[in-house]
């Protein structure tokens, strides 16, 4: 008797035949290859043609160099890199902790009624408008980070470069904070997913061994989720660098590298908002272009990372029986 | 030959569900006690109360006592979390902690109980026990997903050990693996009862016949017959007992 195994894959070279289905899977392959390139072929060009006048007159000096003076005609991008990198990273720093505490709160411990309550609480974050954030930031973070967060942070480690004064309300410190609260829902919601997806036979098999419910979150069910929880983080980091609006409100849009928390700032995604309509020669549009480019760039490297990350975990998780 | 585990008027369920009705046995120290009945009779259920496993599920609820060495392990000044370091679990589906190397599975029970002294000898010692260390000796840092699922659930085996519990409950150990594997763990069942009180919930009748010194059987929620096991399955009391052991039902 002939075995029959039904094959959908034009490369299993002994079966192949083409049918109806081998035509399909072609077509629709070939429109999903051809639409990915496309779009990402256009995007870059027009980046590309767009900052060319930038490009050819800075090369890679652009990117080191800390001058920003559309006057006298000198652009460099260095300090919008490194304010986004470092308000990004703030609002990891903080927003991590907090979102992981929510999402372990909300599956192992909360009761059912909590829970029915609080989670789409904390999603529902995620539907405000980020120039209403924005708005908040002004009147509420930014004096609240004046008057009450700086100084005792000048105070009691004041002596660190990182929290040297003067303190102005916008500042990194507070565009991290505003992000933190921008990227917790996605970071929790994606990381409850995670922890949910964790088998029960994981949690009683610590409990088993007489561990408590603290013992077994920590070091049996985040590790298991780790890999799904990475890309969550990872999520939140690609929402952080490029947010624009709400940052551009509170950090204070000051295009020079402070080592101090407390000084004003910029992002390249504020920059580029802020003075795209002023900038009227040529040079300065196709910097502020390059800078896009920049962006882009970034946000790629970070997505893949999380991409190649994500899939070596799932890859270990699927070698369980 | 003193009971281990005296089990009186036990009834637990889930929400409205009443799986266990007026359960009360006996379990023998360095005996093989094996629990049979048909799916959904309450079995696991039962297992699961004598190391309050079962009440961490949302909704569950027990009533009675359960009492080891004599103590009930539900008083109100007993921690579970010590119960369950006395009274080790062994599942269906082997369930090694990925995340680990196979070193770390088994010294994670001992770190976490405060056993921070000789770990290696615990390990090694464990991994003895469970007929495992020969197999993995030269591999203790690679990941427990790249052992087979035999070798995985001596893995699970050898973890309960590594705590000293003094009684090991194994819920259907041996339903996920092959003939081969199910005869390992089976004799290594056989050599554990030594030095600890064993159950086991087993939907095989086999199995039972060949491990236990005594067999329970459970049909909807009641024990109905409990005896040596050559009694069950030679001359049973009950017409359900009979019905069952001869496959005449579930």
């Amino acid at each position: 008797m002939k075995l029959r195994v039904p094959s959908f894959s034009i490369l299993n070279g002994k079966s192949w035949k083409f049918t109806h289905d081998t035509l399909f899977q072609i077509f629709l392959g070939v429109i999903s290859i051809i639409s990915v390139i496309v779009l990402a072929a256009l995007l870059l060009r027009e980046l590309i043609k767009g900052s060319w006048p930038a490009l050819s007159t800075f090369g890679l000096e652009f990117l080191f160099s800390t001058a920003w003076n559309p006057v006298t005609g000198e652009f460099g991008a260095l300090p919008f890199i490194y304010g986004t990198i470092v308000s990004s990273m703030l609002a990891l720093l903080i927003g991590v902790p907090l979102s992981l505490g929510i999402a372990v709160y909300l599956t192992e411990i909360a009761s059912s009624r909590v829970r029915a309550i609080l989670s789409p609480v904390v999603e529902l974050l995620a539907a405000i408008p980020s120039v209403i954030i924005g708005l908040w930031g002004i009147f509420v973070l930014a004096p609240f980070v004046r008057e009450h967060l700086a100084p005792p942070l000048m105070n009691y480690l004041g002596f660190l470069p990182l929290f040297k004064g003067p303190a102005y309300g916008y500042s990194v410190l507070t565009a991290g904070l505003v992000l933190a609260i921008m990227i917790i829902p996605i970071i929790s919601s994606v990381s409850r997913e995670a922890i949910l997806a964790v088998p029960s036979l994981q949690k009683e098999g610590a409990l088993a061994l007489g561990a408590t419910r603290f013992e077994t979150i920590i070091s049996v069910v985040l590790p298991y989720a780790k890999g799904a929880i990475f890309g969550a983080v990872m999520l939140g980091l690609g929402r952080a660098i490029g947010e624009t609006m709400a940052v551009t409100m509170v950090i204070g849009n000051n295009p020079q590298i402070f080592t101090s928390l407390l000084h004003p700032g910029y992002t390249m995604a504020a920059v580029i908002a802020n003075e795209f309509t002023e900038a009227t020669d040529d040079v300065y549009l196709a910097a502020l272009i390059e800078i896009g480019l920049v962006l882009f760039a970034i946000s790629m490297v970070v997505n893949i990372i999380a991409r190649v990350i994500t899939w070596k975990y799932l890859k270990l998780e699927e070698g369980l029986s | 030959m003193g009971n281990k585990i005296e089990v009186l008027d036990l009834n637990a369920g889930f929400g409205s569900t009443h799986v266990l009705k007026n359960i009360s046995i006996n379990i023998p120290k360095n005996r093989v006690t094996a629990i049979i009945g048909p799916s959904g009779c309450g079995k696991s259920t039962f297992v699961r109360c004598l190391n309050r496993i079962h009440e961490l599920v949302p909704s569950a609820w027990v009533n009675g006592r359960v009492l080891l060495d004599g103590k009930n392990i539900y008083d109100s000044d007993v921690d579970p979390v010590d119960i369950r370091r006395r009274v080790g679990m062994v599942f269906q589906k082997p369930n090694p902690f990925p995340a680990m190397s196979i070193y770390d599975n088994i010294a994670y029970g001992p770190k976490i109980h405060g056993m921070k002294a000789k770990l290696d000898e615990i390990v090694e010692d464990s991994l003895r026990k469970a007929a495992l260390w020969d197999e993995v000796k030269h591999r203790l840092k690679d990941s427990p997903l790249s052992l087979s699922g035999g070798q995985q659930q001596r893995l699970c085996i050898a973890r309960a050990l590594a705590v000293e519990p003094e009684v090991i409950l194994f819920d259907e150990p041996c339903s996920a693996l092959d003939p081969v594997a199910t005869a390992k763990i089976e004799d290594l069942i056989l050599e554990l009862k030594e030095n600890y009180t064993i159950v086991i919930v087993t939907h095989n009748m086999q199995q039972a016949a060949r491990i236990a010194d005594f067999t329970a059987f459970f049909l909807m929620g009641e024990l109905i017959e409990y005896g040596e096991t050559a009694q069950i399955f030679e001359n049973p009391r009950d017409k359900r007992t009979e019905d069952y052991i001869t496959g005449r039902f579930g």
